[in-house]
């Protein structure tokens, strides 16, 4: 059947939409995983057994099992349970909570990581248990994790893509709708991987700058 | 949560298990062979070579690998080759997962000491010799956890392939969570056979990387 570049332009508007609810789903889980892997941490290390067992739990059976086979879980489960959510928001919450339990992993060991005078210091000085990780702590230990949760946010882009099975309409959907109708998969396909290694590319040099920022704010 | 029923579906749940290990070993060592050619490529003399295997890390590394699957799989009878969905499942996932461990390998290599390849060569031995038997033998024991890793990253990448209708593990549950609507059943059972699988490698690297330490 041969190769036809030329009907991909006329579909340009579709792959582009695509594109765009691709990057709202990474911001939407990329910023979920942040926020969900902060408090993950600080639950599994400071929380109350009732808590803390449970969250360890958790993080052992999302780091265990495929991503895949958790958005089936979530999008599934919540329906049985009786909520009925858009696949666009169970997308976002599937992405999110798998991230942040790799989020967690690093934020609970850069935590611990943190100089225990710090700890002290900030005791010393007035501030209660929750204001001193609140604002001596946590920033510390959020800081210095940000070039490896950086990783975490181009896998999680990159992992998007799994969304499509429980019918996001985001650009691997996309390219398969376009798909459905020209019936040209290598194109289609093609493109969609070169717009995915665009935005990659655009996040990688994103990432790099915050990094250089954090760096020479030091 | 309903014990019965899985009792009832479990045994063709350890079948789908199977098809995962042998979608993982086989993917592994495609995986193993891609990676080991990428990173030669990457660190030959030759300019052409290195742009060749910065190109294949690049482009494997920064686009999803389902689309890569999609591509092998319903892109491929385009360009004349026809692939079944298990052929392209190893094919996609193996030279996805190579170009990971093709930057793990060139990692452990260039973390080996300059000194050890300058004193190599001062003694005479040729630059393949050298890399023979004075670098690999040492970067091959501080590749075996980061390799680890990219393994047990590359047994939960398996799953994609139910995208393409593998019967695999998590096809086998995506399809009874839709005969069944039972979600977590379906999802702990799979997942307990992932977590297994998962462990079970596991043990077997940390072995590995202890023995190398040894000798």
């Amino acid at each position: 059947m041969g190769l036809d570049f030329s009907v991909v332009p006329s579909y340009f508007g579709v792959l582009l939409q695509g594109m765009g609810w691709t990057i709202a789903i990474t911001i939407g889980a990329g910023l979920l995983s942040f926020f969900g892997g902060i408090i993950f941490a600080v639950a599994a290390l400071y929380g109350h057994w009732v808590i803390r067992l449970p969250m360890r739990g958790f993080a052992w059976l999302f780091m265990g099992t495929p991503l895949l086979l958790q958005l089936f879980l979530i999008y599934f489960g919540l329906i049985q349970i009786g909520i009925d959510l858009p696949a666009f928001v169970a997308g976002v919450i599937g992405l999110g909570l798998h991230f942040a339990v790799y989020n967690s992993e690093l934020i609970q060991a850069s935590i611990l990581a943190v100089d225990k005078g710090q700890y002290e210091g900030a005791r010393t000085l007035g501030l209660s248990r929750g204001q001193t990780l609140r604002r001596i702590i946590i920033p510390q230990a959020v800081r210095a994790v940000i070039p490896p949760m950086g990783n975490n946010m181009i896998a999680l882009l990159k992992d998007s893509a799994l969304v499509s099975v429980i019918g996001v309409m985001e650009l691997t959907l996309a390219a398969q709708q376009a798909i459905s109708r020209t019936y040209r998969p290598f194109e289609f396909y093609l493109a969609a991987a070169f717009c995915y290694y665009i935005i990659n590319l655009a996040l990688e040099a994103g990432l790099r700058r915050l990094e250089r920022r954090i760096a020479a704010s030091r | 949560m309903d014990f019965e029923l899985i009792l009832r579906v479990y045994p063709f749940f350890l079948e789908a298990a199977w098809v995962t290990i042998e979608l993982s070993v086989l993917t592994t060592i495609l995986g193993l062979i891609c990676g080991a050619l990428g990173a030669a490529a990457r660190m030959s003399r030759s300019a052409i070579l290195r742009a060749i295997g910065a190109t294949y890390v690049s482009i494997f590394r920064g686009t999803p690998a389902l689309i890569q699957l999609f591509i092998f799989y319903f892109g491929g009878p385009q360009i004349g080759i026809q692939l079944d969905a298990f052929e392209a499942g190893v094919i996609g996932l193996g030279v996805n997962i190579g170009a990971y461990m093709a930057e793990t390998m060139r990692g452990a290599i260039q973390s080996v000491d300059k000194g050890q390849t300058e004193a190599a060569r001062t003694l005479g031995m040729s630059r393949w010799e050298t890399m023979r038997k004075v670098v690999l033998p040492q970067a091959m024991r501080m590749m075996i956890r980061p390799l680890g890793v990219n393994i047990n990253a590359l047994i939960k990448g398996t799953a994609l392939v139910a995208a393409i209708s593998v019967i695999e593990l998590t096809y086998t549950a995506q399809r009874y969570i839709g005969s069944t609507y039972k979600p977590f059943e379906m999802f702990l059972l799979s997942g307990a056979l992932y977590m297994i699988i998962i462990y079970v490698v596991g043990q077997g690297i940390n072995w590995l990387d202890r023995k190398a330490r040894i000798t």
